[in-house]
């Protein structure tokens, strides 16, 4: 493990904000730290940067405890959710400036920063102040600064909040492409589940100081580690009474489950050839259009459930009668969860999506 | 009545308003200060330009315009000193009791200036508790130059801190947390990053504590003793010789604190124009 | 303790906190919180009934009521003014306008004595302004009207600088929104600019209300101090101390004091509440 955590607990006044967190990162990974607004992932960005310092716990960085070590003595490259450039200097002193402290010799700099500069495409803007450059440009400038004096770890806060909705998406890829040029371990906080999925090679999941799950994307999008990631992870509905449902039986002490849109499939009456006894009638509430598809709420046995339906079947109207077959859905307690097969369905042949 | 009559009434009304305000601000600037300032010109030289130069040139108002230079400098540098280190210590970091602090550097804002003279005549005079320090060392602070140099430094003492904060506050700590998580020392920060944010708010808070520190009277005529050529300073000279009805040279010396407040409004309004413009 | 004192040290990334902060405590303590403690040390040696005895004298009272009267009604003017002068200066345009607004700073860059002979200069019999209201047997130096004008000086540029940030920063549509619904200039002033402005000209009001009961320079001169008329509370307590009356000095500046600190908090009271109204 090139990063370990562990058992790291940090409280501000009466919030908890790292709630015996441990976990490892192996050298080269791109990680995604994701959870919701207050759920602890930017203090333990803080923590490994050494900008906070942690009420317990051990952190490692590279196999050397760095508590006691100051941020500045850590290694780190770290870019601020604002960026924090330095207003009032050009983009070439900002790059320059952790050279600077490190006292490397003029032509050294100059070298690496005009390295850098082209590398994030920033080619003739050396001398503009940061306030004459676009938001995608300050972000650049923000990772070249942290990438300038060679650290063995990058942490990004947020790296694309502040940058509108277009940008980001070809920002996204660039950064991805860039830090895997550049071959830096890397660790980026985000609330934002695209994002995470996209641009990491792993994700943590935060949820109220603890850390609930970690894994590739695809793991935490099958395998939901607890009742938290199932929810936060795709778009849920919550179904409080799933042993109604045809094909789905109690299972002990999981009274509640979850249902993603891709779960379930609805046909119009005749439509389904198949299955037929594994499915529900439901009854068409609304309609939306969502670009590429169409979200269809219905309602089954006073249950209401979110689906998705292609654009190039045939359409269906509000308040029609529909088929609603439900393939799997999760059901969990507390801490646990499990995919739940609809078993009227194996009767037949064999499960497909 | 159409609608078109109906707005065109609304613009005549809105112009009698606009000509009406602007007059009553008029006159009221005129007749409380500008004729103010004006008499002060025309009764400095009511016995003749001679007699102007001679109550200006006198040993005892160069004596007085001394002291005064002295204070204010003192009094600006030192605050400045404190103004630096306070902003740093309450806008860079998070600790218990900051409003308290804060509350604490702006007593001397709500205190009487005769107050301000009075607590030093109680800590340092002849009941005070630290007299007896004072006098087995031999040092004289109250009816003496350092006690005019103290009173001073306390009725100016939040002027320059004020200024900076808010500035500070508004820029954040992002940078500051960047640079020293590159490495940067504190010096360096402060040099580099901090101070070209504050310039102009500390250039201003400067401007302000020598206008005040220069002309201030009440704390610094309990301090002072009066004793002519020695703790005089320029507001207190001129209060004596008006006390002697010597009027005209009352407003004579007057007036160069006059050019000086001048002086410091010019650049005021210098500084202020060049950070709306510099605030990039 | 030893533990303790670098888990402090290490918890902060910017450096510079133990320097900074020391500096700082100790300045305040020396300059301001030490000398302002000796007040209370001074008049701890005080009986409550010497106390009483002091501060309730003929003409220690009238000192506190000519000088809060006066500070009241000058305050009063100034907030009035001030919003005339605020808004012209903030919204419209005309000729000397920079000049104008320049000339608000000037009782804070002038030396308060040079106010104070200036006036009572203007306002005497014999003076400009003083000579032509003498003619109708109106006297203005040397009473409280003479005082009242002195403390209108000092405090004006407290309320102006107070409110013009706020006018600045208040989007016209507001006000177009009003007029488009039928409202007159008026009503559109005081419905909905006024309540927008009200805080920052209570924080001008209590900023000129303090500075007028605490100020001696400029009233001192225009005052002519007769007991028991025109003898302000500033003045009662340099009288006091030239007459190396320490004690009785301290008890009148003590009840100053506090009633300062009971005006700003009550003022702060009534801001906080008309800032909640707006937010």
């Amino acid at each position: 493990m090139y990063v370990e955590l562990k058992n790291i607990t940090k409280t501000f006044q009466d919030y908890k904000a790292s709630d015996n967190v441990s976990f490892g990162i192996e050298k080269g990974k791109l990680i995604g730290l994701l959870g919701p607004s207050g759920s602890g992932k930017t203090t333990i960005l803080r923590m490994i940067a050494g900008l906070e310092q942690p009420d317990s716990g051990d952190i490692f960085i590279n196999g050397e405890r760095v508590n006691d070590i100051p941020a500045s003595k850590r290694g780190i490259g770290f870019v601020f959710q604002s960026y924090a450039l330095f207003r009032y200097m050009d983009v070439f002193d900002n790059i320059a400036f952790g050279l600077e402290i490190q006292k490397k010799n003029k032509k050294e700099i100059k070298d690496r920063v005009l390295e850098l500069i082209k590398l994030i495409g920033l080619e003739g803007l050396e001398h503009r102040y940061p306030n004459q450059l676009s938001g995608g440009q300050r972000q650049r400038v923000a990772f070249a600064r942290a990438l300038a004096p060679n650290p063995q770890l990058l942490l990004l806060d947020e790296p694309f909040a502040a940058i509108d909705a277009k940008v980001r998406q070809e920002l996204r890829s660039w950064l991805k492409e860039m830090i895997s040029r550049v071959g830096i371990t890397s660790i980026f906080v985000t609330h934002d589940q695209d994002e995470a999925i996209e641009v990491a090679d792993e994700i943590i999941i935060t949820n109220q100081g603890r850390v609930d799950q970690m894994g590739s994307p695809l793991e935490i999008y099958k395998k939901p580690g607890t009742p938290f990631v199932a929810q936060f992870i795709g778009q849920s509905s919550i179904v409080e009474d799933y042993s109604s449902l045809v094909g789905f039986d109690k299972v002990e002490s999981m009274n509640q489950a979850i249902i993603r849109p891709e779960f379930i499939r609805i046909a119009k009456r005749g439509e389904l050839k198949q299955y037929l006894s594994a499915a529900e009638e439901g009854v068409v509430e609304s309609i939306a259009f969502r670009g590429n598809n169409l979200e269809v709420k219905v309602q089954v046995n006073g249950q209401n459930f979110t689906a998705t339906r292609s654009l190039e079947k045939e359409s269906i109207q509000v308040g029609e009668e529909v088929d609603v077959l439900i393939y799997r859905l999760y059901v969990f307690d507390e801490d646990r969860t499990y995919l739940l097969e609809n078993k009227a369905m194996k009767d037949d042949n064999p499960v497909f999506i | 009545m159409s609608i078109k009559q109906d707005s065109v009434d609304l613009k005549k009304g809105a112009k009698i308003t606009k000509t009406v305000l602007i007059t009553v601000s008029l006159l009221f600037v005129i007749i409380m200060l500008v004729i103010p300032m004006l008499i002060l010109i025309v009764y400095a030289f009511k016995d003749g330009f001679t007699k102007y130069i001679e109550a200006i040139t006198d040993t005892y108002t160069i004596k007085a315009l001394r002291l005064t230079i002295i204070a204010t400098i003192t009094a600006v540098a030192i605050n400045t000193f404190f103004g630096l280190f306070a902003a740093w210590a309450v806008t860079k970091f998070y600790f218990k009791g900051k409003q308290l602090l804060l509350t604490l550097i702006d007593i001397p804002f709500a205190v009487s200036p005769v107050i301000a003279g009075l607590i030093f005549i109680l800590t340092f005079g002849r009941i005070g508790w630290a007299h007896g320090f004072l006098e087995a060392h031999d040092i004289q602070i109250v009816f003496a130059v350092p006690g005019v140099i103290i009173a001073t430094i306390f009725v100016t003492f939040p002027f320059i801190s004020r200024e900076i904060i808010p500035v500070l506050n508004a820029q954040g700590k992002d940078e500051e947390e960047a640079a020293a998580l590159m490495g940067a020392s504190g010096f360096r920060i402060f040099r580099k990053i901090t101070l070209p944010h504050m310039k102009w708010a500390l250039l201003y808070g400067i401007v302000l504590c020598s206008a005040r520190a220069m002309g201030e009277f009440g704390a610094v005529s309990v301090l002072s003793g009066h004793l002519r050529g020695k703790t005089n300073t320029l507001p207190l000279h001129v209060e004596i010789i008006y006390n002697e009805f010597k009027l005209s040279a009352a407003f004579a010396v007057s007036s160069i604190l006059v050019v000086l407040a001048v002086i410091i409004l010019i650049l005021r309004n210098i500084v202020e124009y060049k950070a709306k413009k510099g605030g990039r | 303790m030893e533990y303790k004192l670098k888990r402090i040290k290490r918890r902060r990334v910017i450096p510079g906190f133990p320097l900074s902060m020391g500096i700082t405590l100790a300045m305040v303590s020396m300059i301001v919180l030490i000398p302002m403690a000796s007040i209370i040390i001074c008049a701890s040696d005080l009986s409550l009934q010497e106390f009483i005895q002091i501060v309730t004298a003929k003409d220690v009272v009238s000192g506190y009521v000519v000088s809060f009267s006066c500070a009241l009604i000058a305050a009063i003017i100034n907030c009035i003014f001030g919003v005339i002068l605020a808004w012209v200066l903030v919204r419209y345009e005309f000729p000397g306008k920079r000049f104008l607004d320049g000339l608000i700073e000037l009782p804070f860059a002038l030396p308060t004595a040079v106010a104070g002979i200036s006036l009572t200069a203007l306002y005497s019999d014999q003076g400009w302004i003083g000579g032509i209201f003498a003619k109708f047997g109106i006297k203005i130096a040397y009473t409280k009207v003479g005082i009242t004008i002195a403390m209108i000086f000092i405090g004006i540029p407290f309320v102006v600088r107070a409110i013009q940030p706020v006018l600045e920063k208040f989007d016209p549509q507001y006000e177009e929104a009003a007029s488009m619904l039928g409202a007159n200039g008026s009503r559109t002033f005081f419905r909905v600019i006024f309540p927008e402005i009200l805080p920052a000209m209570l924080t001008g009001f209590g900023l000129a209300l303090a500075r007028g009961i605490g100020e001696y320079g400029s009233v001192v001169f225009i005052a002519g101090n007769i007991p028991y008329k025109t003898q302000i509370a500033p003045l009662l307590i340099m009288s006091k101390l030239e007459q190396l009356k320490y004690t009785d000095a301290t008890a009148i500046a003590l009840v100053m004091l506090v009633v300062s600190f009971l005006i700003l908090l009550l003022l702060n009271i009534i801001q906080v509440h008309a800032t909640k109204r707006t937010t």
